[in-house]
């Protein structure tokens, strides 16, 4: 069992190592010859007006509050997936009823329009 | 027995322990050059796809693609290796540049792990952990945040809507594809995706099509391709997140998308399509490997049949998709799975199987009716006349707002 995990660790700190030795060999080889022109941000040919970081739609927070919940009350569910084969027909039942409340969850935030685009 | 990769780590094991290296000194070396190969052939897999990808496309698009450079065309990727990595890298004026540097590194990183718990045959695999789908959706989402790191740092309008419509898009489609990952888990009664390999003595696909279905559509909307590409964009948002990336980091984007297609693939094939299973694979590992990647490019070449065939689809009608379709339809069939499943504990197979299958039909079926019935009555409400430009109901409205006025 360690040994998978040694696996998963020393790919961790592997996998970043070839990205970055990819970037690193054209900061050796590539010219280099910034200009104020060269550099600006990219927008069709036009300048930049104001702040890019701007603020943003809220709809999109909506969707990711709806996510969160989804996302949590799934990761609840993966023990019981696993632990399937173990629990009687009354556990799975259970199980079901927690996944209906999940549906109830969607069903309100259907109903109150969350998942409408605007 | 007949598998070559075991012989070259076996000899490498007593060459290793001749040097007088201990035990678990010899079991860390090997464990390091397991992943250093494994890393430097998904790289070159990787660089080979390249050439893949432009001769799908080619294929689809009545061309040739790439055929000068080589037999077949096929050293063309290594040019185009060779112009990506002699161009100059421009950081644009006001960016964040730790993390507009990161980014690229994090969109190709997290994909080369993925294929650390991917089984390529019975006897080659980097990592067998007990919760492998876990793990795989976890290096999912962080590919994810490279996406948005990189729209964030770039100070760039274009590449800021980009991120947003990502974070909209890819978060969303999360949900019904950690669902549809559930049904394979509930099938084989563990985590691990070479357990579950092996426990498919019948084909996912045959006992799960909807869960099948599902995860396709998802991966294809986290990869972010068409018909699902609305953080790029092309025509809206110029090329969204990654506008303002040149040379290699540009590259490693790119590099990144073409891998994460091929990865999404193999997990496609390892969940629901038996992976390394095939006539004589149990006997021979090495053909267990052919196998795999039969399938995997198979269903890399479904994913980009599906790319090159349709238009792109509007925001709404994305989210429409995922959270009144597919995530109902998901949770659906994790339910009526749960319960067949119980139910027929004690069933010989083919009545487990069939009935499976009949229970699927049938949920796509009433799926097919109601989804049949809601296009209609859009099509009702498009045919009807515009509410505003008759002067008949300007008429009939005015004494109401009189009324509340």
């Amino acid at each position: 069992m360690l040994n998978e995990w040694l696996f998963i660790g020393i790919i961790f700190v592997l996998a970043p190592i070839f990205p970055i030795a990819a970037l690193l060999i054209p900061q050796i080889i590539a010219p280099r010859k910034p200009d104020p022109l060269k550099n600006q941000t990219y927008e069709c040919g036009i300048e930049t007006v104001g702040e890019s970081w701007v603020q943003f739609k809220a709809q999109y927070y909506i969707f990711a509050l709806i996510f969160l919940v989804f996302d949590v009350e799934l990761v609840f569910l993966f023990p019981w997936a696993v632990a399937y084969h173990q629990l009687p027909l009354f556990a799975v039942i259970e199980g079901i009823l927690f996944i209906l409340v999940l549906v109830a969850g969607l069903v309100y935030a259907w109903r109150k329009g969350a998942l409408e685009w605007i | 027995m007949g598998d070559p990769v075991i012989l070259v780590a076996k000899w490498l094991e007593q060459l290793l322990a001749g040097w007088g290296l201990s035990a678990s000194q010899v079991n860390v070396v090997m464990t390091f050059i397991g992943v250093l190969v494994l890393a430097v052939f998904v790289l070159l897999l990787d660089i080979f796809m390249v050439w893949v990808e432009r001769k799908v496309v080619a294929r689809f698009q009545d061309r040739f693609g790439p055929n000068r450079l080589g037999p077949f065309g096929l050293i063309q990727p290594i040019a185009d290796v060779i112009k990506l990595l002699i161009k100059e890298n421009i950081t644009p004026a006001g960016a964040d540049r730790v993390v507009f540097n990161l980014a690229p590194i994090m969109a190709l990183a997290t994909v080369i792990m993925l294929w650390a718990v991917i089984p390529l045959s019975p006897t080659v695999f980097g990592s067998d952990v007990n919760v492998g789908v876990l793990y795989v959706v976890a290096i999912g989402a962080i590919s994810t945040l490279g996406i948005i790191m990189a729209g964030w740092a770039s100070n760039n309008k274009y590449a800021l809507l980009g991120a947003f419509r990502a974070v909209a898009q890819v978060i969303s489609y999360e949900v019904p594809m950690v669902i549809s990952l559930m049904v394979p888990v509930i099938l084989a009664r563990t985590m691990g995706i070479n357990s579950i390999v092996q426990a498919q003595s019948v084909w996912y696909i045959v006992m799960a099509p909807i869960a099948a279905l599902i995860f396709l559509l998802s991966a294809i909307a986290e990869l972010g391709r068409a018909p699902f590409d609305l953080p790029e964009g092309e025509s809206e948002i110029v090329a969204g997140f990654h506008i303002e990336y040149t040379g290699m980091k540009f590259g490693m984007f790119y590099a990144g998308e073409l891998l994460h297609a091929l990865t999404m693939g193999g997990l496609f094939a390892s969940l629901f399509l038996g992976g390394w299973r095939g006539p004589g694979a149990e006997a021979y590992p090495i053909l267990g490997i052919i196998y795999f990647f039969i399938k995997a490019f198979f269903i890399y070449w479904v994913i980009a049949w599906v790319k090159y065939s349709l238009p792109r689809v509007r925001i709404d009608q994305m989210l429409n998709l995922n959270w009144k379709v597919l995530t109902p339809l998901a949770l659906s069939v994790l339910i009526v799975t749960a319960l067949l499943d119980k139910l027929l504990a004690g069933a010989p197979i083919v009545v487990y199987v069939l009935s499976l299958l009949a229970a699927n039909l049938a949920i796509l079926l009433t799926t097919s009716r109601l989804l049949r019935r809601y296009a209609r009555s859009g099509r009702q409400r498009v045919a009807q006349p515009a509410p505003i430009a008759t002067p008949e109901r300007a008429v009939a409205i005015s004494p109401k707002q009189n009324a509340s006025a």
